[in-house]
């Protein structure tokens, strides 16, 4: 009997005995999850989702956890929603719903700089390729410089899927991605005040001329859809998705569908994916020179964009004879709507009296569109050289 | 292939198609704004 109260209690101590003898990396992750909470809940940052995916950090590296183990809850939603890429999708009906439009239909040359706000991804894809990464884990990597999480995670979570890259490198890479669009205010601002003149920052720009008609704004959606369907169809889910969003709310005939698109899935969703990247974080796989390689390209990938977008606005702003403001091209990222309140604000303060908001939002919706094409488009291509 | 064509043809091809779908885009918008303008009388009748 005494044998067999030994033998509880030993089964008892066994978590911290492994912690104690194996468990470093664990421990390490631990640390990572309690300062992902720290960001979360005492700063701010991308709390919806920093805080599942540090708890699903913090459940994935406790001692004997079975979460990601066959049948482990973890497990199942990984592979529920994140192994066929179903919950980044549902996120991104939500973002079609909390999206407008709007400024872009009244001003849509500012679309251009959703384009120069790629930069970064293609040039990232070219510095991951020198550093040794493979094509896959490259293209992954490039990937954050659409500066859009759910798309940073389909792109990665196919190439884990064929086994192209290890599974931790999509919690890596998600971590850095949502962890750089938090960022971009810290970010962007001296990037701004350095490749721009005093001068080019004060630029007024005029309104944006005319109201958009809701015929417009409905067939919007339809319209990039069946383009990106013809032009890269392999990235017809992810642009599919955020439009049918958008043309839901558009309509106004599914106020419910919209409503539960934008609230109910897009929360449920964000919670699996979240607690679901958080399991792909268990330490031994996780804690590799990769992993830094992954933030420190992803760094790379944002400044990029952002460098981009600006010499395009510097471009405009001399072929324009000075009408154009260049911070706005600081928008044509996917952080929705952070940049564009960021180019505001910076415009604000060199000159009071400019109002950028209406700009920056068309080039920011710009670069939602533009992230996603991207990331489209070199689907697309991969298929075309028969790499996927 | 090897890395370095499959870098720039990502780059060129990558860049240069986002730009031109983009593009087209834009136009098309264009051509929406025009076959959908604004009616005048929902500006009277909020007036």
């Amino acid at each position: 009997m005494i044998d067999a109260m030994l033998g509880g209690l030993g089964a008892l101590s066994e978590g911290v005995r492994v912690l104690l003898t194996t468990g470093g990396p664990n421990v390490i992750m631990l640390a990572v999850a309690g300062v992902m909470f720290w960001l979360a809940i005492a700063k701010g940052v991308e709390p919806l989702l920093l805080l599942p995916i540090a708890f699903g950090c913090l459940l994935v590296n406790l001692p004997l956890s079975e979460v990601m183990d066959a049948g482990g809850v973890l497990k199942c939603l990984y592979d529920f929603g994140i192994g066929n890429e179903l919950f980044p999708l549902l996120i991104f009906v939500g973002i079609g719903t909390m999206t407008d439009f709007t400024p872009l239909l009244a001003n849509p040359r500012l679309l251009l700089f959703g384009a120069a706000g790629q930069l970064g991804i293609f040039i990232t894809l070219m510095l991951a390729l020198a550093l040794g990464f493979s094509k896959e884990a490259a293209v992954s990597v490039a990937a954050i410089g659409a500066c859009d999480g759910p798309t940073v995670i389909y792109v990665s979570n196919m190439f884990a899927g064929m086994n192209k890259i290890p599974t931790a490198m999509v919690g890596a890479l998600a971590v850095a991605a949502y962890s750089y669009m938090a960022l971009v205010p810290v970010i962007q601002p001296p990037i701004m005040r350095l490749l721009t003149t005093r001068k080019e920052r004060e630029v007024k720009m005029t309104s944006p001329k005319g109201k958009v008609s809701k015929a417009a704004l409905i067939a919007f959606p339809i319209v990039v859809t069946v383009i990106t369907g013809i032009v890269a169809p392999k990235g017809l889910p992810l642009m599919g998705m955020i439009m049918l969003g958008n043309f839901m709310k558009v309509t106004g005939v599914v106020p419910r569908l919209a409503n539960a698109a934008e609230n109910e899935i897009a929360n449920i969703s964000t919670l699996f994916l979240g607690l679901a990247i958080g399991g792909t974080m268990a330490g031994p796989q996780f804690l590799k020179y990769e992993t830094l390689m992954v933030f420190g390209l992803g760094l790379v990938a944002i400044v990029i964009d952002t460098v981009g977008g600006i010499l395009l606005g510097k471009i405009w702003y001399l072929l324009s004879g000075g009408k154009v403001n260049p911070l706005v091209g600081a928008a044509g990222i996917s952080a929705y709507p952070m940049a564009a309140r960021l180019v505001q604000t910076e415009g604000q303060r060199w000159n009071k009296h400019n109002f950028l908001l209406m700009h920056a939002m068309a080039a920011n919706t710009g670069g939602q569109i533009g992230s996603v094409m991207a990331a489209a488009i070199m689907l697309s291509i991969l298929k075309g050289l028969g790499i996927i | 292939m090897d890395n370095l064509t499959f870098g720039f043809t990502m780059l060129i091809v990558g860049m240069g198609g986002t730009l031109a779908t983009l593009f087209l885009i834009t136009l098309c918008i264009r051509a929406l704004v025009i076959f959908f303008p604004v009616r005048p009388e929902h500006t009277e009748e909020k007036k």
